[in-house]
């Protein structure tokens, strides 16, 4: 007979192996799946994580994608590290892409060397105050703060649209409901020649080691961990839980919202409705593979990125649609969640049959 | 089921559990007879709940038999035993507090039982004034005190006919009236050839109420005894070893200024259930402790809530510390001014569960462990060890997780922790509770010593001898009320009892309105 025993203590190899283990059952799924659409398995998957590392191209597209889905994901992890569940890094990001495009079209005929890092606070400050009115609804109201995220991810995203329609359109761009391109001035710098990567990816990594180093150095990251393992010992301690939630939101906020205005003043040079296809939802599923952990988010969104270029490369190449790929990331969450499972409890055959 | 009779009610023999890293159970065996009250002592983690989880069907043994009323049983699951004829009542009550005894009762019951017993609450009445519990089966749990409680408890498994009854520390709740209520329950029980095995820490019980004892010590029966041919300070000794000198009366002092100042402290609830604060008034000396006894959910959780200032409600004027009113600084303000506590969960809210040692120093103490908001690890890693060492806590190293710990020791830690703050006020609630005596008397060393140095105590405790031994002045809580303070030296046992049980009140009312 099976049975599903506590633990004693969590165990650690499953803390690492848990991980590794949802990517095993993924690939299993996976390969199920498309055998299920008539698709080669082998190939499918192949595609979906061998290709985007297969050349040079494809792996500077990679780190491109990987750098919104780090930002995202540093902040949203110290945010659930703090029992604060912040759905709304899409909406942020969003924000922060309206905002500093906003700006960007301001310093448009500007020679100014501030224009670059006066769009980039733009989105940044767009995103903190797209984290802040949640968070000021949750302190002051009590309201649900998971509901609140998500409909101002789409207060964002219409705001966005308008914009592109309305007051940001392209004056000259022919009624597309696209911004004119950015000045070069207010576009980052990319790190090679040829290749798209671009400071962005910098800042996300920066990104991840500083949350690294809040949460295990300083007190404030301290009283910010001991806020979501144990709520009553925090407020035994004295520690103001407003004030933490203050602090991982806008910095959450900040880091989305810069993730925004790199996408805009990188790689794209110019708003457009479509900058993100959903980076900020991925970045959830980015923050718990990295196991709530700032670096283990840099493996994790390394990972993630390689299945969106992998994803992109299988609709192009295989012609597999858009939604299966969607529901092969959604499983990894589902297998990741269910193996941690497996960290404060195990299986045990026992022989209960003897009398 | 009468006496004499040579089958024994259970026998245990060599019963043997193994926990990862811990043998909780070495090759116990023990005989209960039938009508036999039978102590289970020993200190914390000791084996005592592992041994009546397996007698219960909780937990399955590695190895050893069972044997009940002569036949060999396999207890596999609560219902077993329940079918057996075992009843237990756990430490903490499991009663819906929406809804009435006969309901509470009614649920634990099968249909086959239920079509048994027929009219429920009528059998609950009788077997109420057969036994003297006094349960009423139609009031609602909520209205219910925890002496009340613990009989509807003991009621349920009386409706089942039990023939062993467990009861984990079932004396720690209540006043002392309510306790020779129990012991006469527990008698008239015996004498119908029931069974009783009965796990405490308060050793005078043990020699009152039981006919024989079993001491464990690091999951191996160390000793048996009648402990009506023994003292308490004997059966002290049993369970500890060669430690223990419990009788040892300590010096009582006089404090000297007024620290802390309770004025006026009037509070509605915060909960449903919970208990309304109503107009205390105290003062704390600096060099005393000062105790104030009180049956649980009388107060005590509400006034240390807003004393630590984890109820956040602004009561600016209604506390003073030295000259400084700090009824409406927050909980983190409180502690920078020297204020300390010891709350009753240690797991939870003294301790986070899974940090370590370390980083739980930190929770509480981070004045010279924080430099420029960045955390100095390594010098807390250093006075955590010395903490460890300096209160004797048994553990790995700093680095164990606070949920490795057993009860005595975390709360040696967390003493430790607190004291070594060097605060002016510490509150400390129910501080030895569940703590074998070994660690409870560590707990109280300290507690004297950081009085001794001149700190102002205030010690919240349901254990009244505990208070005796270590207050200076005393009070008692009842229905939100404080009672008068008076010195430990002029009052006795019977005295804070009586106030326990509210007698003070009319005349504070009195005196409110006046």
């Amino acid at each position: 007979m099976i049975r599903i025993q506590a633990r004693t203590e969590p165990s650690s190899l499953m803390k690492v192996a848990s991980p590794l283990l949802a990517i095993v059952l993924t690939l299993i799924f996976g390969a199920i799946l498309f055998s299920a659409i008539g698709k080669s398995p082998v190939q499918a998957l192949q595609v979906l994580l061998i290709a985007p590392l297969a050349d040079s191209y494809n792996i500077g597209e990679m780190f491109v994608k990987m750098g919104p889905l780090l930002l995202c994901a540093v902040g949203l992890s110290l945010c659930y590290r703090a029992n604060m569940w912040n759905i709304g890094a899409e909406g942020q990001l969003l924000a922060g892409a309206l905002g500093g495009s906003a700006m960007a079209l301001y310093f448009i005929d500007s020679e100014s060397t501030f224009a670059l890092p006066i769009t980039l606070l733009a989105g940044i400050a767009s995103g903190m105050i797209w984290a802040a009115v949640p968070t000021f609804l949750k302190l002051r109201y009590n309201s649900n703060l998971i509901l609140t995220t998500i409909m101002f991810n789409y207060i964002a995203l219409y705001l966005l649209i308008w914009s592109v329609h309305g007051p940001l359109r392209d004056p000259d761009g022919y009624g597309f409901p696209e911004s004119a391109l950015f000045s070069d001035i207010t576009l980052l710098p990319t790190l090679f020649e040829g290749s798209r990567i671009h400071l962005g990816i910098l800042f996300a990594v920066l990104s991840g080691i500083i949350g690294w180093f809040i949460l295990s150095k300083t007190h404030l990251g301290f009283q910010i961990r001991v806020f979501g393992a144990d709520e009553p010992a925090a407020r035994y301690a004295g520690f103001s839980g407003k004030k933490l939630s203050w602090f991982v939101m806008l910095f959450a906020g900040a880091l989305a919202g810069l993730a925004g205005v790199s996408e805009t003043t990188g790689p794209i040079g110019q708003l457009t409705p479509n900058i993100s296809p959903g980076y900020g939802y991925s970045a959830i599923i980015v923050a718990y593979l990295g196991r709530l952990h700032p670096i283990g988010a840099i493996i994790a969104a390394a990972f993630m990125a390689v299945l969106y270029m992998g994803g992109e490369l299988a609709q192009i190449e295989m012609g597999i649609p858009v939604a299966v790929i969607s529901m092969f990331q959604g499983v990894l969450l589902f297998f990741l969640l269910a193996c941690d499972f497996f960290i404060n409890n195990r299986l045990s055959l026992t022989n209960q049959a003897t009398n | 089921m009468k006496k004499n009779n040579p089958i024994s009610r259970l026998e245990l023999a060599n019963i043997t559990k193994q926990y990862p890293g811990c043998l909780a159970n070495d090759n116990i065996s023990i005989t209960l007879m039938p009508g036999e009250i039978h102590a289970l002592l020993g200190e914390n983690g000791a084996g005592k709940s592992t041994l009546v989880k397996t007698i219960y069907g909780i937990v399955a043994p590695d190895k050893g038999d069972i044997i009940w009323d002569g036949k060999e049983v396999s207890i596999k699951s609560p219902s077993v035993a329940r079918d057996l004829g075992i009843g237990m009542v756990f430490q903490h009550f499991s009663l819906f507090e929406t809804m009435t005894v006969s309901q509470n009762i009614e649920l634990c019951l099968s249909k086959i039982q239920l079509n048994k017993i027929g009219d429920l609450a009528k059998r609950i009445t009788q077997l109420s004034e057969e036994y003297g519990l006094n349960v009423d089966p139609n009031r609602y749990v909520h209205s219910l005190s925890i002496g009340e409680r613990q009989r509807v408890e003991i009621m349920r498994c009386l409706v089942q006919s039990v023939k062993l009854l467990i009861l984990d520390e079932p004396t720690s709740v209540l006043t002392p009236q309510e306790v020779s209520g129990l012991f006469n329950v527990l008698r008239t029980l015996s004498k119908e050839g029931c069974s009783i095995l009965f796990i405490s820490h308060k050793l005078h019980e043990v020699t009152e109420v039981c006919h024989k004892a079993t001491i464990l010590r690091g999951g191996k029966v160390v000793d048996t005894c009648i402990p009506s041919e023994e003292t308490p300070a004997t059966i002290a000794k049993m369970m500890v070893g060669d430690l223990a000198d419990q009788d040892a009366g300590y010096s009582k002092k006089e404090g000297t200024i007024t620290v802390f100042n309770v004025t006026d402290l009037s509070l509605p609830s915060k909960q449903p259930f919970g208990t309304e604060l109503k107009n205390i008034n105290f003062d704390l000396k600096a060099g005393e402790i000062l105790g104030i006894a009180g049956v649980a959910g009388n107060g005590q959780d509400e006034l240390m809530a807003i004393i630590s200032g984890e109820d956040e409600r602004n009561v600016k004027n209604a506390f003073t510390l030295g000259k400084l009113k700090i009824g409406h600084l927050h909980a983190g303000e409180r502690r920078q001014l020297g204020m300390a506590y010891v709350p009753e969960e240690r797991l939870g809210r003294g301790a986070v569960p899974d940090m370590s040692l370390t980083e739980n120093t930190l929770l509480t103490h981070s004045t010279g462990f924080v430099k420029n908001g960045l955390v100095q690890w390594q010098s807390i890693k250093e006075y955590t060890s010395e903490l460890i060492s300096k209160y004797k806590v048994k553990c790995h190293g700093e680095f164990s997780e606070a949920q490795s710990l057993s009860g005595g020791n975390l709360q040696k830690f967390i003493m430790g922790r607190e004291i070594g703050q060097h605060p002016k006020v510490l509150i400390c609630a129910h501080p030895t509770w569940g703590v074998d005596v070994g660690a409870a008397l560590a707990i109280h060393q300290a507690l004297l010593e950081l009085r001794d140095q001149g700190a102002a105590i205030l010690l919240i405790s349901e254990d009244i001898d505990e208070l005796f031994l270590l207050a200076d002045r005393m009070a008692a809580v009842c229905d939100g009320y404080l009672s008068p303070l008076i010195k430990t030296e002029e009052t006795n046992i019977d005295q804070i009892g009586q106030w326990m049980a509210g007698t003070f009140i009319n005349t504070a009312v009195q005196e409110a309105q006046a």
